[in-house]
């Protein structure tokens, strides 16, 4: 894992001093409002309907056991003994007190985190794929340029005052887990015929009002200039992004205005412009002393079957269902990647409470290097097991109801906080989440049914990727009464899609049996081996349709 | 975001989150703040409404909440009542995790 240099650790601590000065100056009435909003909301401070929201950076999803245990304790001392793991990556806390603030933050700083860039106009926190170091077909562990970015990123003059937020997302490997066709920026890792290392960049990505899938405009940046090509992107956008207008404020405005050829064209002048002023040109040793964090753990040699694993498949149902869909694959013989479901049955999507935050921390430390992961999908990921131990991880997750076995399934569903948290909600998302949730409960359905993503957000700002769901659920309000707006057909992954309206909303009554009606056209429709989106990609939105709204 | 209050309604009261912790607050009828709607000063019709809001302005001024605003309440027999969901769950915590918070002790009102 990167770990702080003088220089990271300075700024940290003096930005906590400074945001210190900042709370007492508002507390004692010398800051007004006005003056201060701006000035909390760069230390990842909002105010939601029932407390102020503390938004933790956790820097392209990694932590170490340590840092987790910081949160946990965070969490019981400054709130309710609970936090909400996003999809962006962060941690959200829902009641800390502004007075407490500042010490929440100096108590943070000790383990080498922040809640810079996870709020206002900035790049915003990288965010990545929680394989990372560990996925079969990795080019390059994404962290590495993650964190490159982040550097440059950070207080970066020119980018702290951006039309709009930015936010910019790394896959190293051909499967999209990191989402970057819905970001501003998203960079995928590529090789080229000689086994040199490059990056194709997409842009104008971006999900809320107007979803856009990103354009690639870069196909093989390499890896020296890729800093100089970001702040050609940049510059492009900074000197025509619409300031005057924040729901056009966003670079995939720009780029859907200015069309992909002509915002590639402008970028290559910015940066053949950069390149002769003889700019950033990224010092390849600074790389390497970057990588050198990110180096492989100590794995064993180790068969690549385990006969204490396959023993234990035999032995334990809930142990195999488990397997059958937390587990991936690891480019490592011997060793699995365990994918820890934060979506319980009924449960809060993201939530996770101090004490099983503790409890990962241990399992992590015991099993998997005393790291983990963070998922965009709200999940965590324990990234280097031995297949051997998987069953004691199984044992020791399941204490603490950390154990639910349904990854990709239909009960592994995102939801923003929505109206129970979020003062710019129209609509609940988590309510929605937990009824359907229990209504397909039960896990032979479920892995019957396969692989399907259900994503609830509470308003059009569309936190909870409703866009890109392959069942998307938006909250609307009409006249006071919460509504349930259905697309079909979304996906966030290397085929991105912005799903598709069904047709009119549902009441909260009504959602949970549409959604069943859905998942029962698939079921009915569905060739052999078809997950969900297969099938909707081969008969379209029709079948749906009618078998929805038939009886209305 | 949701609508607040609405054009016409008939009783309101006002409402701001505190600054030191960012609490829920309601206007009461003499100028202070409460946790509790029960509490709440409510105004009927617009004038009324308009000075209510007014009322609010000092404290704001003096750091004790931010951005008051006015918004429609029921009265009921079991006490006053916010009209929209959105207020009824600033009065009452989320619809979610019931065990925890005002969600625990006002455990009636989301029903
Ligand atoms: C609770 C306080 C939150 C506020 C006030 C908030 C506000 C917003 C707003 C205004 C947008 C639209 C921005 C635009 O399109 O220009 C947005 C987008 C987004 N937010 Fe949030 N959000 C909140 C929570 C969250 C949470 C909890 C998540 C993760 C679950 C999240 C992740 C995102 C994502 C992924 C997008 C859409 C991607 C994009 O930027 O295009 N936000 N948010
Ligand atoms: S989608 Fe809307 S309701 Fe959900 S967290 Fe984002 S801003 Fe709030």
């Amino acid at each position: 894992m990167y770990r702080y240099d003088e220089f990271d650790q300075q700024i940290v601590n003096e930005r906590v001093a400074q945001f210190r000065g900042q709370v007492a100056r508002r507390l004692s009435g010398e800051l007004t409002e006005d003056e201060f909003k701006p000035l909390r909301l760069m230390n990842g401070v909002y105010l939601q309907l029932h407390a102020y929201m503390l938004r933790v950076a956790i820097p392209y999803g990694t932590l170490s056991s340590r840092q987790l245990r910081m949160l946990a304790h965070l969490g019981r001392k400054y709130d309710r003994g609970y936090g909400h793991f996003t999809t962006r990556q962060n941690l959200q806390y829902n009641w800390p007190a502004l007075k407490d603030m500042p010490d929440l933050l100096a108590e943070l700083a000790t383990v080498e985190m922040h809640a810079i860039q996870t709020s206002g106009n900035c790049i915003r926190n990288v965010t990545s794929d929680q394989y990372a170091g560990a996925a079969k077909a990795e080019i390059e562990d994404p962290r590495i340029i993650s964190e490159v970015i982040r550097q440059w990123s950070t207080f970066h003059p020119e980018f702290s005052f951006l039309p709009r937020k930015f936010k910019i997302a790394v896959s190293g490997t051909p499967d999209d887990r990191a989402a970057i066709r819905v970001h501003d920026i998203g960079i995928q890792i590529v090789q080229d015929a000689k086994g040199n290392v490059g990056y194709e960049v997409y842009v104008g990505g971006g999900l809320g009002r107007t979803p856009m899938i990103g354009k690639k405009i870069g196909d093989f940046v390499p890896k020296e200039d890729l800093l100089a090509y970001l702040e050609a992107v940049m510059r492009v956008y900074n000197m025509y992004g619409r300031r005057d207008n924040i729901y056009k404020a966003r670079i995939k405005i720009l780029v859907h205005e200015i069309g992909a050829e002509e915002m590639k064209r402008q970028v290559e002048a910015e940066f053949a412009a950069l390149k002769k002023e003889g700019a950033l040109h990224l010092p390849l040793e600074e790389v390497a002393r970057i990588e050198a964090y990110f180096r492989p753990p100590a794995f064993e040699e180790l068969p690549n079957e385990s006969t204490e694993l396959n023993k234990a498949v035999l032995a334990d149902s809930g142990f195999a269902n488990w397997v059958k869909s937390n587990i991936a694959e690891h480019k490592v013989p011997g060793y699995a990647i365990v994918n820890i479901s934060l979506k319980p049955i009924g449960g809060t999507p993201g939530d996770c409470s101090s004490d099983q935050m503790d409890a990962v921390a241990d399992i992590a430390e015991k099993y998997s290097f005393d790291e983990l992961r963070v998922t965009h999908e709200q999940n965590l990921t324990l990234a280097h097991v031995r297949k051997k131990d998987l069953h004691a991880v199984y044992e020791a997750l399941k204490k603490h109801d950390l154990a639910t076995a349904n990854i990709n399934l239909i009960t592994d569903q995102i939801a923003c906080p929505g109206l129970d948290y979020c003062a710019l909600a129209n609509a609940r998302s988590i309510p929605i989440a937990q009824r359907i949730s229990e209504r397909f409960a039960d896990i032979a359905r479920q892995h019957e049914i396969g692989e399907l993503k259900i994503n609830n957000s509470g308003c059009i700002n569309a936190c909870g990727h409703h866009h890109v769901g392959h069942i998307g659920i938006l909250g609307v309000d009409k006249k006071g009464v919460e509504y349930y707006q259905v697309t079909l057909g979304g996906a966030a992954d290397e085929k991105t899609a912005i799903g598709e309206i069904v047709g009119p909303a549902f009441t909260e009554g009504e959602i949970v049996d549409a959604i069943e009606k859905i998942v029962n056209t698939y079921l009915g429709t569905r060739q052999d081996g078809e997950r969900f989106i297969d099938t909707y990609r081969r008969v379209g939105i029709e079948p749906f349709k009618e078998n929805l709204y038939a009886a209305h | 975001m949701a609508q607040h209050t609405r054009k016409g309604a008939q009783f309101q009261a006002v409402t701001a989150n505190r600054l030191s912790d960012g609490i829920v607050v309601y206007l009461t009828a003499d100028a202070g703040w409460s946790e509790s709607l029960q509490d709440a000063a409510v105004a009927e019709g617009k004038e009324a409404a308009e000075a209510l809001l007014a009322k609010a302005a000092p404290t704001v001024e003096n750091n004790t909440v931010v951005e008051p605003y006015l918004f429609e309440v029921a009265r009921e027999e079991s006490g006053i009542r916010a009209a929209s969901v959105r207020e009824t769950i600033r009065q009452a915590g989320p619809t979610v995790r019931l065990d925890l918070g005002k969600q625990a002790e006002l455990s009636g009102v989301h029903g």
